[in-house]
């Protein structure tokens, strides 16, 4: 492929492997170096909010059979990553015999489904703006307007959506206030089932993209500034090519690139905002997972949807990495 | 003598000023005097303040469970939640569902959450400013292992990571979460400096160090160190943003300091007390707002430095 030599490719896939692996890693070895085990802190904390829990000694040996707890820490870790790669992350303790993989199955969709359509809108919005803010053509009004909506930007999303939720659900009544879809309604491809999803993805959504977008405005502000004292731009001028044809193939095409590159870097922040946001509208993905298994002490389910999110992250980040060559061809690693 | 130097490295300006505007004698004209900057710094100045000598009139105590009537709305609001409550003047910003009066937990939660920040992004800028340095100016293999670390632990989402550990440890304390958000805070300072470094290295004045022969220490810290002062401030409060929004994050989960009253913390208690529903706005409102206005004095500051840093960006928003 063009701009990607094998040796790239490499790199970038064993940077891939290397931070999940150094993810899991880490998940692993905390319950590890927290003193007791974990199995024995779990019943005791079980006992301590229903006060009594019979024959905690024999949950325990049994559990640490279960978990192979008695093994040498070396054959579990070894275990444990055989685990990883089947992506088998034993059972929730919550909602036994319920294995932590069927839970994530079914909040994953709904997680990223949610998150490439806050992010596209975040990310062209955001561009739109920061370009329409430099360009020589865009009304004054305009300009001083785009600085007053972004008054939210490098908020903490779980604020933005406390404030929506208040002020569209509870105030105003437009939206559903808690759920991915109507209570009762069957999933399918159907009309009234799409509205639904819409409806309550609406303000969730909202939350994430008012938080972000100025950031991506800001930034291509600034790329925007960088070109336009460029001196193809003054020789475009001078040829007198017409105001769009400037803005999008000379300013846009150049300014954008840096923003790839940003934009996989904050892929991070943005799935942790994304988690928040979805427990604070009781959104059906990932984010009221973790939150249910924090309140149920239900370490699987906290162990294994943590891991799939940075996977999911870190692919992200690999394709962002390894499509960008297409996108700039100034731009071919390993050549040397 | 920073700001001389940074106005002399800094990057070239192809538009043309005149004498006046270039004003190098008036000692008012510095980049420094940004209105952002200042603004921001005293949106900021302000909270830490109201968190410092609140305390001296206001009884922090009544931040502890039960000190308290039950939701009382703030001042002269009536609610008829569970009967009919008036506020008054004994908690003017009324009071939560355990009995907390909501002005003493701001005024407690406040400071905290700069505090966390302030750690975290501390130490984080610490530990990048050693790595940076070593992987720009040692190169070799250093650089490279550095590199790689900074490649993955930039992709991490330090936060689930955070919820992993937290949940775990659940009793901390203060320093506790910002050395654990400190852990994930040293990539980005890194990268920056890293590419400062590596642009500086190579220009006239750190040459010419080198031929005097100035020790590579010295160099570092006496030649480079000083004109990247401005990247350090932005990357500082950047940083210290992300330490924030990461302990909030947390706090909001339930997963921060359980006894010390947080702002995050507050907006945990007020979502598992369903304040939402029963329009106790106050409950989730007002720590919401007070972060709101941290984050946009922080991002002032920040956007601030940007423009200090970067004279191009200055220019065009005059």
């Amino acid at each position: 492929m063009r701009g990607i030599t094998l040796n790239y490719f490499l790199r970038r896939l064993g940077i891939f492997f290397l931070t999940i692996w150094i993810a899991g890693t880490i998940i692993w070895l905390i319950p590890h170096l927290a003193p007791g085990d974990p199995i024995s802190a779990m019943v005791a904390r079980l006992a301590s909010r229903s006060g009594f829990v019979e024959n905690s000694a024999e949950i325990i040996q049994g559990w640490k059979e279960r978990f192979g707890l008695n093994d040498s820490l070396p054959v579990q870790y070894v275990r444990y990553l055989g685990n990883l790669v089947h992506l088998d992350f034993g059972y929730s303790m919550a909602n036994f015999p319920t294995p932590v993989s069927e839970l994530i199955n079914q909040a994953l969709p709904w997680t990223i489904g949610l998150l490439l359509i806050a992010t596209m809108i975040t990310f062209v919005l955001g561009n739109f703006l920061g370009a329409i803010m430099v360009w020589r053509r865009t009304p004054r009004m305009i300009k001083y307007l785009i600085p007053v909506g972004m008054m939210f930007t490098s908020l903490p999303s779980i604020l933005a959506a406390l404030f929506l939720a208040y002020v569209f659900s509870f105030l105003l009544n437009w939206f559903p206030l808690i759920g991915s879809y109507d209570m009762g309604m069957k999933p399918g491809l159907n009309g009234p089932f799409i509205l639904s999803v819409i409806q309550h993805g609406t303000l969730p959504a909202l939350s994430i993209v008012i938080v972000s977008f100025g950031y991506w405005t800001l930034g291509m502000r600034g790329m925007m500034i960088t070109v336009e004292g460029e001196d193809y731009m003054s020789l475009a001028r001078a040829k007198g090519l017409g105001p769009f044809y400037m803005l999008y193939r000379y300013m846009v095409r150049n300014a954008i690139l840096p923003q790839i590159t940003a934009f996989a870097i904050t892929l991070g922040t943005l799935i942790s905002g994304q988690v928040l946001v979805e427990y604070a509208f009781s959104y059906q993905g990932m984010g009221t997972v973790i939150y249910n298994a924090i309140l149920n002490q239900d370490y699987p389910v906290i162990q294994g949807t943590s891991f799939i999110l940075i996977v999911v992250t870190a692919l992200a980040v690999l394709i962002i990495d390894l499509i960008y060559p297409l996108i700039d061809p100034r731009i071919s690693y390993g050549a040397k | 003598m920073a700001t001389a130097q940074i106005q002399e490295s800094g990057p070239s300006n192809p538009a043309v000023r005149t004498a006046k505007q270039m004003g190098r004698f008036n000692r008012w004209d510095t980049p420094w005097l940004n209105t952002k900057l200042l603004l921001g710094v005293g949106i900021i100045a302000l909270i830490l303040l109201f968190g410092i000598f609140g305390r001296l009139f206001w009884d922090t105590k009544l931040a502890l469970t039960g000190k308290s009537p039950l939701n009382l709305p703030p001042v002269g609001l009536t609610t008829t939640l569970g009967g009919k409550l008036t506020g008054t003047w004994a908690h003017p910003l009324g009071t939560e569902s355990s009995g907390r009066d909501m002005l003493a937990l701001i005024i407690v939660g406040a400071p905290n959450s700069f505090l966390i920040g302030i750690i975290a992004s501390t130490v984080g800028m610490g530990l990048g400013i050693l790595l940076g340095f070593t992987s720009g100016f040692v190169g070799g293999r250093a650089d490279d292992i550095i590199r790689l670390l900074s490649d993955v632990a930039i992709t991490i989402p330090s936060l689930l990571v955070l919820i992993v550990i937290q949940s775990l440890l659940r009793q901390v304390e203060i320093t506790t979460i910002a050395l654990l958000i400190s852990l994930f805070a040293w990539p980005t300072p890194t990268r920056l400096i890293r590419a400062q470094v590596l642009t500086m290295r190579e220009s006239g004045y750190v040459q010419m160090a080198k031929l005097s022969g100035a020790s590579t220490f010295s160099i570092m810290f006496r030649e480079i160190m000083p004109n990247l002062i401005p990247y350090l401030f932005a990357s500082f409060i950047g940083n210290a943003t992300g330490a924030i929004l990461a302990a909030v994050g947390l706090e909001t989960l339930g997963l921060g300091p359980q006894r010390i009253p947080t702002l995050g913390g507050t907006i945990y208690f007020a979502i598992q007390g369903a304040a939402l529903l029963r329009n106790m706005w106050w409950w989730w409102g007002i720590p919401t707002l007070l972060l709101a206005i941290m984050f946009v004095g922080l991002l002032l500051i920040n956007l601030g430095f940007d423009e200090i840093a970067n004279p191009r960006l200055r220019q065009s928003s005059q």
